[in-house]
């Protein structure tokens, strides 16, 4: 992280710990810095929805602290509950809230009271161009589609110059063939956002494409948290299990298009892999995801396979606790891990233990472009 | 008397009436019935019980106690003889606390029921918006909850012209200060001049159907316009 952002992310910091019995159970504490983009993931009742209320100030947990860069919003054992409106904190709500008697843009610049008429106009159009609405501004929200009240929702929230963004499943409404795109208009509206920008998501892609760090919710507790990397590798937290396979994902950068075989070279510190061809421009940045299904093990190279990829690695654990029959392999490549799904058997077969170096055949390899 | 027809003064204080209740009553009726839409606190049941009582006590029954509670012999009666120097009872101030008290529930339950259909999530996103309560209020909650309040405003001013049980109990009919409409029809009635109280009686049925008609059609644009 370059450091500029670092000397920000002091005052941009935000504190959130939250604990009580019930209705809602919750005992947490966790912190984000400023700039970064955090997904609350985990089942559904797991106090997802409830945290970000009691960021915004909507919810009042028992014991509760809420700090944002040193500026108490929440502190129960001080008695200090900064009003809602009062807070720079925007949530998107998941059924969007918007005003059903205001057109688009009146919703919009329903969030920018104080500015002038000025700033207010011109704002509220640069925002409808981002989110592409500006030929339906003059439209109620009963006439817009879903995805359409999803931006105008998004627009509201940034209309407010928030300094900590809240998205309640900003996508759970949005047809999965539109959700891409969007994904690029969060990412570019937050990223006027100094503090943090927190998501509450169920869809594990999401959370690969526009977030930095996850953050695993259940029962109101914490049951994990790192970077998105870390957390898509381990197969140990029943809650991520539920949504999605274990996996890999990585960083990596495009090197050749070859349209001629139709494929697409990627590379990564300690090595390279072979990917359908896809419309991304050489050089740029992208995350992969491979899951562990996808990856078979081999103690030699095998050359006569219909396979691209073929990567010597090293056996670095073996995860046995997932599935009666099945195991899961951490495979070391450099500094980089992949994930392997085999039999039991096949462990046994191949006599595989840690140390064991070995060869990782990929089937598939999911590109999903971080959200820019 | 023999036919003295259409009966001005007791149109005038009819108007007066309803106006001033209107006027006192729709801010109170708009603070209770936003109140019981959107707190929940000990006693709600009977609170909604003690505004929804005039619509079921007999205007008799209303009009005794509010007598009671006017006469020299109540605190709140001595208190306005000793301010004004006459009595609440038999006065168009008593009538228009009548009035108030009466047409409470015609007031407040349509409001209430305006609130209450306001998703609540709208009052947050309001507050989320960084709109003060006041704001909050008058940019999302009245607009939205509006053709409720026209509902309570036309019923209300109905039912004033409309008064009769309470109005002859509390207010007697004196020309010019307590006789209504409605109780110069009644005397009228009374007195077998069956003539005037035709007048008087059609003059009140289409002044009625005239002012809601108005009042439903102006509910109706504004409503259309706050929505633009």
């Amino acid at each position: 992280m370059p450091a500029d952002v670092d000397l920000g992310a002091d005052i941009a910091e935000l504190v959130v710990e939250a604990r009580q019995q019930g209705p809602i159970p919750l005992d947490l504490a966790f912190s984000c810095r400023g700039g970064e983009r955090v997904a609350l993931f985990g089942p559904s009742g797991g106090g997802k929805t409830t945290v970000l209320r009691t960021i915004a100030g909507l919810y009042q947990p028992t014991f509760a602290r809420v700090v944002l860069g040193g500026a108490v919003w929440t502190d129960t054992a001080s008695g200090i509950r900064v009003p809602v409106h009062r807070r720079r904190c925007a949530l998107m709500f998941q059924d969007y809230a918007l005003f059903p008697h205001m057109t688009a843009r009146q919703n919009i610049q329903a969030a920018m009271g104080d500015q002038s008429r000025d700033t207010r106009e011109r704002r509220v159009a640069e925002l409808l161009t981002l989110t592409e609405l500006t030929d339906f501004a003059e439209r109620r929200p009963e006439e817009l589609s879903g995805g359409q009240r999803q931006r105008v929702a998004l627009a509201r929230a940034v209309a407010r110059d928030p300094a900590v963004l809240l998205l309640d499943e900003p996508f759970s409404a949005i047809d999965r063939r539109v959700r891409v795109a969007l994904y690029d208009q969060l990412a570019r509206l937050s990223l006027a956002v100094y503090g943090p920008v927190i998501l509450v998501t169920h869809d594990f892609n999401e959370v690969v494409r526009l977030c930095d760090r996850l953050i695993v919710l259940d029962h109101g507790r914490v049951v994990a948290q790192g970077a998105v990397h870390e957390l898509a590798s381990r197969s140990d937290i029943p809650q991520l299990a539920a949504y999605f396979d274990p996996g890999a994902v990585m960083d990596v950068r495009i090197v050749e298009h070859r349209a001629d075989r139709q494929l697409t070279r990627l590379a990564f510190a300690s090595g390279e892999l072979w990917a359908p061809l896809m419309e991304i421009a050489i050089g740029a940045e992208v995350r992969i995801r491979i899951p562990a299904r996808e990856v078979t093990l081999a103690l030699r190279p095998v050359e006569d396979v219909s396979t691209h990829n073929c990567l010597a690695v090293t056996v670095a654990a073996i995860d046995a606790a997932v599935d009666p029959a099945l195991a899961l392999i951490r495979l070391s490549i450099g500094d980089q891990f992949l994930l392997a799904q085999v039999t039991r058997d096949a462990v046994s077969r191949l006599q595989l233990s840690p140390g064991r170096a070995v060869y990782a055949l990929v089937k598939s390899v999911a590109v999903l472009p971080r959200a820019t | 008397m023999p036919h003295p027809g259409m009966d001005w003064q007791s149109f005038r204080v009819s108007l007066q009436l309803a106006g001033m209740t209107l006027l006192i009553l729709l801010p109170i009726a708009v603070l209770i019935g936003r109140a019981l839409a959107l707190r929940d606190f000990r006693g709600k049941g009977f609170a909604e019980a003690l505004v929804a009582l005039p619509l079921l006590l007999p205007p008799t029954v209303v009009g005794f106690y509010l007598l009671q509670g006017f006469g020299r012999n109540s605190a709140a009666g001595a208190w306005f003889e000793s301010v004004t120097g006459h009595l609440l009872a038999f006065s168009f101030e008593g009538l228009v606390v009548a009035s108030v008290l009466v047409n409470l529930p015609f007031a407040v339950q349509p409001i209430q029921r305006a609130w209450e259909a306001i998703p609540r999530n709208l009052n947050e996103a309001a507050a989320n918006c960084g709109m003060t309560p006041l704001r909050a209020f008058t940019r999302v909650e009245l607009p939205l909850a509006w053709p409720g309040v026209v509902t309570a405003l036309a019923l209300t001013f109905a039912h004033t012209l409309g008064e009769f049980g309470v109005v002859l109990m509390v207010g007697g009919s004196i020309p010019g200060e307590t006789r209504t409409l409605a109780i110069s029809i009644y005397d009228r009635v009374q007195a077998f001049d069956d003539h005037s109280a035709g007048i008087m009686a059609a003059t009140l049925l289409i002044f009625s159907l005239v002012a809601l008609g108005l009042t439903n059609s102006l509910a109706r644009l504004t409503a259309r316009r706050n929505a633009r």
